[in-house]
């Protein structure tokens, strides 16, 4: 295994914890998608997972060795963390900030080189924003800057990526290519965790599947055994119809009309 | 990049960045009441450095007067590399910490450095009025005010940055109120203007020994800020990107507060308060440049250097008395600034 979480439990204030007794792990190749309702700690485990929050109990391992026991620069060269959105402050060229990627392979005193560049152009034709390299990031589409974050986590080299819902801020279109550009990723070799607010997404590229809910996985495993009607009930509050549909030549996971008359 | 007029581009640039201090150190050395020529002023500094080296083969006999020696060596040199470094300095620290906060609108002084070295000058001015005493003071000051500052935004556990610009905030107004007790408390006649004019800044009392001192001190914590450059990069990107980028953060923000704050307190003793050049230097290099700090230090440092020395020129040349420097900064730059603001692209949204 490449990542294993062992009892995590997280609290801010050591009294009520954000979330408890969670356990799973993720290998190479394989894509897990975290579902869960808003607030329910899937962005305060994410950070614990990039080791920037220090878990209270339990034990996140990555190939066998303790997160907490390695530098930042250990864990960025293994781990890739890209955020739910980034806050753009000064206007960097795609291929600048895509290069950012490479810190925890450089040295504290040394500036990215020739190399460094090849990956980061690699990166960038991964994800195929490669013609936006020269454009400041502050003039590209969210979708675009979806893109170059991905590219900039790629540039890191890392065994596992974690992703911060990376289809929320998309639009329609781009939901899926993201999704799938995912799939390519984790089907290259690479250990995938991501969070999402979209069940349905789990039916569209193969994942495996944790539900969240009162600061636990209340499920875990393929996406057609955790992806069902009384499991999402159970986490949203909703009624949900789960069923194959001709058209899309795949399994759907729907809202059953006015099942939420409540706002929760 | 592809066209040729993008190739020539960064040629001149770099070319003028270069060019653009060497000819204000010269022309400086030449300006004054006393006038130089542009031939002896590189005489006499080649002939200092000859004599300087032991052993030296080459020997350049003095055809000039003694007292261009004096003027030239004494009085011009120590107050040119003055302005320099001072200008050099502030403006890179202004631009590590606009990094550093994520921030364009945060200047050297902001965790309250200027407000502290302000306090320890008027209280050595108010008790004694030696001239190392006030430099001590100041220096010292400046140093627990920055201290004071970041032990009181460690209290808090998250978002650091914006607890030390607050705390700073709060450090700032503290010793601004002490700056006017002293001054309250000083004789009118006496103690006052000279806490005044120390305030408003000038590099008129600048020596000979004070560059040795200072040169050394800013350069060493300048060539640190200069090695991490591309770092400050990362930390644009936020505290949990850069983590997850491998950065240490905590490190990281303590070597730039340390390195920005030595520089500026180092700064403040010998010339007083000079605001301006650290907030605005650092945005025409983002104008020039771009925002890579791989090259907004080295510009800010070019530019920071020539615009004080251009600065002090005329402080110490347009009128028979000194202008304060602080004054001279802004009623300078302000213009500048506005006319870069209104036609160029600013480098920050």
């Amino acid at each position: 295994m490449i990542l294993d979480i062992r009892d995590a439990a997280f609290s801010y204030d050591n009294q009520k914890n954000v979330f408890e007794d969670i356990s799973f792990s993720v290998d190479r190749g394989e894509c897990l998608c975290i579902l869960g309702p808003n607030g329910t700690g899937k962005s305060t485990l994410i950070r614990c997972l990039i080791n920037v929050l220090p878990l209270n109990n339990g034990i996140i391992s990555l190939q066998g060795q303790e997160i907490s026991s390695l530098s930042r620069a250990r864990v960025a060269q293994q781990i890739a963390y890209v955020p739910q959105n980034h806050d753009i402050v000064f206007p960097f060229s795609v291929l600048d900030f895509v290069l950012m990627g490479r810190a925890p392979h450089l040295q504290v005193f040394s500036s990215p080189g020739k190399r460094d560049e090849e990956i980061a152009h690699r990166a960038l034709v991964t994800v195929g924003i490669e013609d936006l390299a020269l454009r400041p990031i502050s003039e590209i589409s969210g979708g675009e800057l979806q893109l170059a974050l991905i590219a900039r986590a790629l540039a890191q080299e890392p065994l596992v990526m974690i992703l911060d819902e990376p289809t929320s801020h998309l639009d329609f279109g781009n939901q899926v290519r993201v999704l799938h550009l995912i799939e390519r990723l984790s089907v290259d070799g690479m250990a995938v965790i991501m969070s999402s607010h979209f069940p349905d997404h789990s039916f569209i590229v193969p994942q495996r599947v944790a539900i969240m809910k009162d600061r636990h996985f209340i499920a875990l495993g393929d996406a057609r055994e955790v992806v069902t009607a009384e499991n999402l009930r159970e986490a949203y509050g909703i009624d949900v119809a789960i069923t194959y549909v001709e058209e899309a030549k795949r399994v759907a996971c729907l809202p059953v009309a006015g099942s939420a008359p409540t706002h929760r | 990049m592809e066209d040729r007029s993008g190739l020539i581009r960064p040629a001149l640039i770099a070319g003028l960045l270069i060019g653009m201090p060497l000819v204000l150190f010269l022309v400086s050395l030449c300006l004054g009441r006393y006038q130089v020529d542009p031939v002896t002023a590189i005489m006499v500094l080649a002939a200092a450095i000859t004599e300087f080296i032991p052993g030296f083969p080459v020997h350049i006999s003095h055809i000039w007067p003694n007292v261009v020696d004096t003027i030239v060596l004494n009085i011009r040199l120590p107050r040119i590399i003055a302005a320099m470094l001072i200008g050099a300095g502030l403006s890179l620290s202004g631009a590590s910490f606009q990094g550093l906060f994520r921030n364009p609108l945060v200047s050297p002084h902001i965790l309250g450095v200027a407000s502290g070295a302000g306090f320890g000058a008027a209280l050595g001015i108010l008790i004694s009025g030696s001239g190392i005493l006030v430099q001590a003071l100041a220096f010292a000051f400046g140093i627990i005010a920055v201290g004071v500052t970041y032990l009181l935004a460690r209290t808090y556990r998250s978002t650091p940055t914006l607890v030390l610009i607050l705390a700073g905030i709060i450090v700032g107004s503290f010793f601004s109120a002490m700056i006017s007790l002293t001054k309250y408390a000083a004789d009118p006649y006496d103690k006052l203007p000279a806490i005044v004019f120390w305030l408003m800044g000038s590099l008129s009392s600048v020596e000979v020994s004070d560059i040795f001192w200072v040169a050394p001190l800013m350069l060493i914590c300048m060539g640190i800020l200069l090695l991490i450059r591309w770092r400050i990069n990362l930390l644009a990107m936020g505290d949990d990107e850069a983590k997850a980028l491998g950065v240490n953060t905590r490190q990281m923000s303590q070597v730039i507060i340390i390195t920005a704050t030595i520089i500026t307190a180092t700064a403040v003793c010998i010339s007083g308060i000079i605001g301006w050049v650290g907030l605005v230097v650092p945005h025409i290099a983002r104008m020039i440049v771009g925002p890579d700090y791989r090259k907004i230090l080295p510009v800010s440092l070019v530019i920071g250097a020539s615009y004080l020395l251009i600065v002090d020129d005329i402080a110490r040349t347009l009128m028979a008395a000194e202008i304060p420097l602080g004054i001279l900064t802004a009623v300078i730059g302000a213009p500048v600034f506005a006319y870069l603001l209104r036609y160029r692209n600013v480098g920050w949204r």
